[in-house]
Parts: structure tokens; sequence; C-alpha cells
């Protein structure tokens, strides 16, 4: 009997809220401090949220593993435990073998380098030893297709080229346990396509997998068992079909109408604050009819004057793929508390989608994140007709009547391709 | 029947849970990841001066323009004694020493916290960060005394087999400004206040160690007050700067004790400064 490559038992972590903000300026932590005083601490179980709590799983090796949730339900959490970034408040995890760890591709590259420079950096960060590196440095600059810019610094790459470059050093990477997260979601697609295939092969090439993303598309081709992680608990684990049909049902019922965005740890521009679901009379709800226009409203919070801010909110199937994104007008904001509101007018038909929100300014994104709320549309498809949910979900705006045609005449095309003698 | 997964590295078994007490030193793990330890360096040492005008020669200029500061106002205009050789030359090889310590002290203080984008995505020990940034410094060190050679030689003051025993003092500041550096970096990923707190530390520092006078002109003041002289050696920084002027300018002064109690507090600050890094290094990717 194989010993699993991964035993968690009972894994927990706890954040103490307001840590992430504890750094600042001088002044910002003597005020904190001034105000403290005299105050009584906080209760500390109050004051802190459990972004995982009582997980327990076992993974046996060359097993691929896709973990999936919503926002915030301690998937990467999960990961970063798992890779040692961050240490479990309680629990323990065993990791049998050589872990390698890809939380975001290009960790640790610096733009004053070259290519070449970088591959061995940034393969070194992701625990490659020199000569392993070395044997493979052509394979990974033949992947990355960057030969002719192998000795210029990155910091003159197209960002196509730096990702390529980027992806291509953590593809060659071969731990026996590959711990990956939400990597695929960058670069174009041609390029999202090749990553998936190396995904594939390395994952057919015996190793394990644990992969995390929100394109469950992505999840289901890549991995034969999945994990469904809720507020922090293990919801669910089993196949991999079971469980994303588990996790749509309950992303369906649990959603809300407001969702509340995630504040990344450093912004310093603009920040996402919620995302609102409503009808058109203003009423918040997550499912709506057929045909009914329904509404988005997203407020985000400008910490600073900015210039020529867009303001973005995509819409994705809960699969992962895109439909459509919409932008609000450009404009120069002053700091405080803005929101725009977009009306979905659309031909969507039964789906669950789930949205991306992203601000903008001067062309540069400074917030972006996806994967966030859940909306449901209930209807298959007006009136009686042989659709199923299969069928996609985007109507056909018209539904032609069928004509007759007369024997001897035929479709235009077959006359007019009818070869001559 | 799994191809990726020899018997030698399955055996390889990482337990993951959380650390009761004192964090341990984990020696062998630092030296796992020496060939990181070794890439960090050499990024730090090809970085350090891109995209400036100058490139090293301010590895030079520093420590160069300093000392003539020092020569005008303390040397020609206070006339602080220099052990028996000209001030200049006594004031920029003090100088040449503390540079290396002070910006290695610098940028060590910053370094975790200008690599949370690594800390927050990637395990390895981090360690090897400052230390990283203060090792980087040797080459910087190494061609400033190569223009502190080139100036002994032009004041006529000679090079002897001292010079050998240059090193000795360059890894004892090496050890000061590691210790102090881990000390630093990592009560920096919580209390930003550092940033604000370390050239202000340097500053002080500089005043307190024997840059700009020798320690001959301190100890027999702390000797006539009824202390022990050794008591200035526990700013490792003392017995550095004095073994330094000893080995490269042949300065005739003894200071082996001072040098004694400077190691003894180098180490430590290097044990202390560890300890401490080592128990709190865990909760780094939550703060930073």
């Amino acid at each position: 009997m194989t010993a699993p490559a991964i035993r968690a038992e009972g894994i927990g972590k706890r954040y103490r809220l307001g840590e992430h903000h504890s750094f600042g300026s001088l002044r910002e932590t003597l005020v904190d401090r001034l105000r403290s005083i005299g105050r009584a601490r906080p209760d500390a179980e109050k004051a802190s949220i459990w972004a995982l709590r009582d997980v327990s799983f076992e993974i046996t090796p060359g097993e691929a593993v896709g973990i999936i949730g919503r926002n915030g339900a301690g998937k990467s959490t999960l990961l970063k435990v798992l890779s040692r970034i961050t240490e479990p408040t309680e629990g323990r995890a065993e990791i049998r073998g050589r872990v390698g760890s890809l939380l975001e591709v290009g960790t640790g590259f610096h733009p004053e380098l070259t290519g070449r420079e970088n591959i061995f950096l940034n393969g070194a960060i992701l625990g490659m030893r020199r000569t392993e590196i070395a044997a493979k440095f052509d394979e990974i600059v033949a992947f990355a297709e960057v030969e002719r810019f192998i000795d210029t610094p990155v910091k003159r790459y197209s960002s196509g080229m730096y990702l390529r470059l980027a992806f291509a050093v953590a593809a060659h990477l071969e731990p026996e346990i590959l711990l990956v997260d939400e990597v695929l979601a960058v670069g174009d697609l041609a390029f999202q396509k090749k990553c998936l295939g190396r995904m594939k092969s390395v994952s057919q090439e015996g190793r394990t997998v644990l992969f995390v993303s929100h394109n469950l598309a992505a999840i289901r081709s890549l991995c034969s068992r999945a994990m469904l992680l809720q507020d922090g608990r293990l919801e669910a684990a089993g196949p991999v079909d079971e469980v994303i049909e588990l996790y749509v049902r309950d992303a369906a019922a649990s959603a809300a109408a407001t969702v509340k965005l995630p504040r990344p740890a450093g912004a310093d521009t603009a920040v996402g604050v919620s995302l609102q679901f409503t009808t058109e009379d203003g009423q918040p709800r997550t499912e709506f009819r057929l045909n009914e226009p329904w509404r988005i409203r997203f407020d985000f919070e400008c910490l600073r004057e900015a210039d020529h801010v867009i303001a973005g909110v995509g819409i994705c199937t809960l699969e992962g793929i895109p439909i459509t994104t919409l932008y609000s007008q450009p404009s120069r904001l002053r700091p405080g508390v803005h929101a725009v509101e977009f009306t979905i007018d659309l031909p969507l038909a039964h789906c669950n989608l789930q949205f991306v929100a992203g601000l903008t300014t001067n062309q540069r994104s400074v917030y972006y994140q996806e994967g966030l709320g859940h909306v449901s549309i209930i209807e298959v498809a007006a009136g009686d007709q042989p659709v199923s949910v299969r069928s996609g979900f985007l109507l056909s705006a018209e539904r032609p009547a069928i004509m007759p045609v007369p024997k001897e005449a035929g479709p235009a095309w077959r006359a007019k391709g009818r070869p001559t003698r | 029947m799994n191809p990726a997964t020899p018997e030698s590295a399955r055996d390889e078994l990482v337990v993951i849970e959380p650390a009761r007490g004192l964090g341990s030193l984990r020696a062998a793990e630092l030296w796992e990841y020496r060939e990181l330890l070794q890439f960090l360096i050499w990024r730090d040492i090809k970085i350090r001066y891109k995209q400036t005008v100058l490139g090293a020669a301010w590895a030079i200029l520093q420590p160069l323009l300093a000392a003539a500061v020092f020569t005008l106002f303390f040397g020609r205009i206070a006339r602080i004694a220099s052990d028996g050789v000209p001030y200049a030359a006594f004031s920029f090889a003090g100088m040449v020493l503390w540079t290396f310590f002070a910006q290695g002290l610098s940028l060590a203080s910053n370094s975790l916290v200008g690599s949370s984008h690594l800390i927050t995505k990637v395990y390895f020990p981090r360690l090897m960060v400052p230390v990283a940034s203060v090792t980087a410094g040797l080459l910087d060190l190494a061609i400033a005394l190569a223009v502190l050679l080139i100036i002994i030689l032009a004041s006529g003051l000679g090079v002897s087999l001292r010079l050998l025993a240059v090193p000795i003092p360059a890894i004892l500041a090496l050890i000061t400004a590691v210790g102090a550096g881990l000390w630093l970096s990592a009560l920096n990923v919580k209390y930003r206040d550092v940033r604000f707190v370390v050239p202000f530390l340097i500053q002080m520092w500089l005043f307190v160690s024997p840059v700009i006078y020798p320690a001959s002109t301190v100890v027999p003041r702390l000797e006539a007050a009824g202390l022990p002289g050794w008591l200035f050696g526990l700013n490792p920084m003392a017995g550095a700067v004095e073994a330094f002027r000893w080995a490269a300018l042949g300065v005739d002064t003894h200071p082996w004790p001072l040098v004694a109690v400077s190691t003894a507090a180098a180490l430590a600050l290097l044990a202390t400064g560890a300890a401490y890094f080592r128990s709190v290094e865990r909760f780094f990717a939550d703060v930073v």
C-alpha cells in the first residue's frame, strides 16, 4: 500500500482581523496606539476569522485533485499552508515528496535582469537546482518562444512574452507534488491552452497535482477528484463531476445579492467595495427570469484622486467562460466611494453566472478580482421547445419559421455548387 | 509505477503543524537552500547599481566623500587624534568598513518588506533574504579596499603582512550587520516604524564607533572613570573598526582585547537575531 502523498488532519488557520492593516506609516501606527490607550484589548476570538477549519483529507500519489469553492472559501489559504508559506493555527499535514508550489507565475522575476538571468533566479526560488535549470534551459526558452530576447532585461518584454517565460520556468519544475493556484487565469487564450496542455501532461506523468481554479472546465479536464471548500470547511470530496455539480447547486442556493469584495493588502489607488445584483426596480435578487433585465451595481473606493478611472464588471459562467465585460465612462474621481450601475439585457438562458470586478486608471489596472458573486438565470428558454440546459446559455433572438422546399427546386447552394462539364 | 517519484525522494517527509515555543535554527534546512542564497546574493549584486550613472563607483565615492568631509572638519579643524597616521587615511579606512556595515544593515532591514511578493508566494527560509543583502556588499567592500590600498601606498604608509588579517574585521562587521539586520528586518515586517528608525540608528551607531576618532581616546577615559576599557568593545563595530585599521594601516594599537569582546557581542547579536527571526518568520506571510 502506498502512503498518501498528502495527508491533512484537522487543518485550521485563523487570521486576526486588522492584522493585515497593521502596517502603515509611523503616524498611522502612533495614532492607532494612542487610540487604543485606555481601551481593553479586543477579544482575540472576536477579532479573528477562521480562513480554514477542520480540513482533513488524503491524496494518493499520482492523483490530480481540484479545489473549488467561492472566493474566500479558503482555497488559497489551504495551498499556502500546504506549501509552508503560512503556518496552520491548528492541525497537522504530512507531505511525502518534493513540493513545488505555483501560486503565481513569475515569482521573483526581477525586471532589471535578463531573461536568462531570471530563468535561473526564478528556478532557484521555485526550488530547482542550478544543474537542473541548466539542463532544461534550452527547453524552457523554446517553450517560452523568447530565444531572440533571452539576453534582454525582462522589463523590455511585452506582457505576453513575460508571462510565457514565467510560465515556462514553472512548467519545467519537476516536483513530485505540484500545488497550483489559478495561474491559468492569465494570458491570452492560446497561452492558456498551452498551459493547460502542459498541466495535463504533468498530471499524466504521474505527479500529484493539487489545483485551485475558478475555471470549472479546466478542473474537469485536469482532475479526477475534487474538493469543495466552503467558509473554510471541507464541504465535499469525491469524483470531480459530482463535486462540481454540488458546488453549482450550493452556489445558487447560498448566493447573496450583495457581495463584499476582497480588499488586497497594499492597494493604494482604488479598491472594490461591493457588487450588488438587483431587479430593474432595485429589489436585491440573485435569480432572474429569462428576458428579465437586471442590474449590477459596483461600488468602489478611490483611495486617492485618480484620473481616467474606468470601472468594469465582467460576466462569466460558473465554468469560467467569459460572456462579456461592461465598462463605465472614464472619469476623474476624488477620494471616496463611487458606484456604477450596469443594466444587463442579454439573451441569457438558464445558466449560473459569476463576476469579475476591475478598476483601471490611465489604462493601468489597479484592482482585479474574479470569481465573485453568483447569479442564476432560472428559465431554460421561452415557450415550449425541446431545449435542455446543455444547449448553451445564449438564446437565439429570433426563431424563424420553417419553410417548405419544392421538390424540383432544391436549395440554392446545390444549384450553384454543381460542377460544370 | 510512479516515474516521477523515485524512492529516495519519496522518503522526504515534511510535517506541517503549528510550532510551539521558540523556533530552532533548523540549520539543515539552511544548508539545503544554500544555492538559493547564492542566487539571491548574485541578484542583489547585479541589481545594486542598475540604472545608475556612476555604477560601482558609488562603492568608493560614499566612503571617500565622507572621509573628505571628516578630514576637513574633524582632522583639520577639530584636530582629532588619528593613531599616528594622516587623518585622511585614518578616516577613510574607518569609513570603508563602516560603509559596508551601514549599507548592509540598511538594505537588510528593508529586505523582507521589499520581498513581500516572494514571501507571500513561495516558501524558502526567509533568513536568506537579509543575509543575502548584507553579503552582497562584500563586493563593494573589496572594491573600496582596493582604493584604500592605493591611498595607503600613495601616502607612503606602506603595507605589511597585517593586511592578511583584514578578513577578520570584515567578517566581524558582516556578523554584526547580519545580526542587527535579522532583528530589524523581522521587526520591520510587523512594525513599519523600523524604516524610520534605521537611518537614525545607523547615524547614532556611527558616533559611538571609533570611525571619526580612535578608540585610544575613549578607552583611557573609561578607565579613568573606573570602568573597564573593554566596555567599549560591547559595540561590535568598535572592535571591527579598530582591528580593520590595525590590519590595513598598520597603526600602533593593540585592538585585540577589544576585538575579543566585540566578537562575543557580535555573536550574541547574531544568535539572538537568528532565534528571534526563526521564531517569528512563520507569521511573515500573514503580516507583510
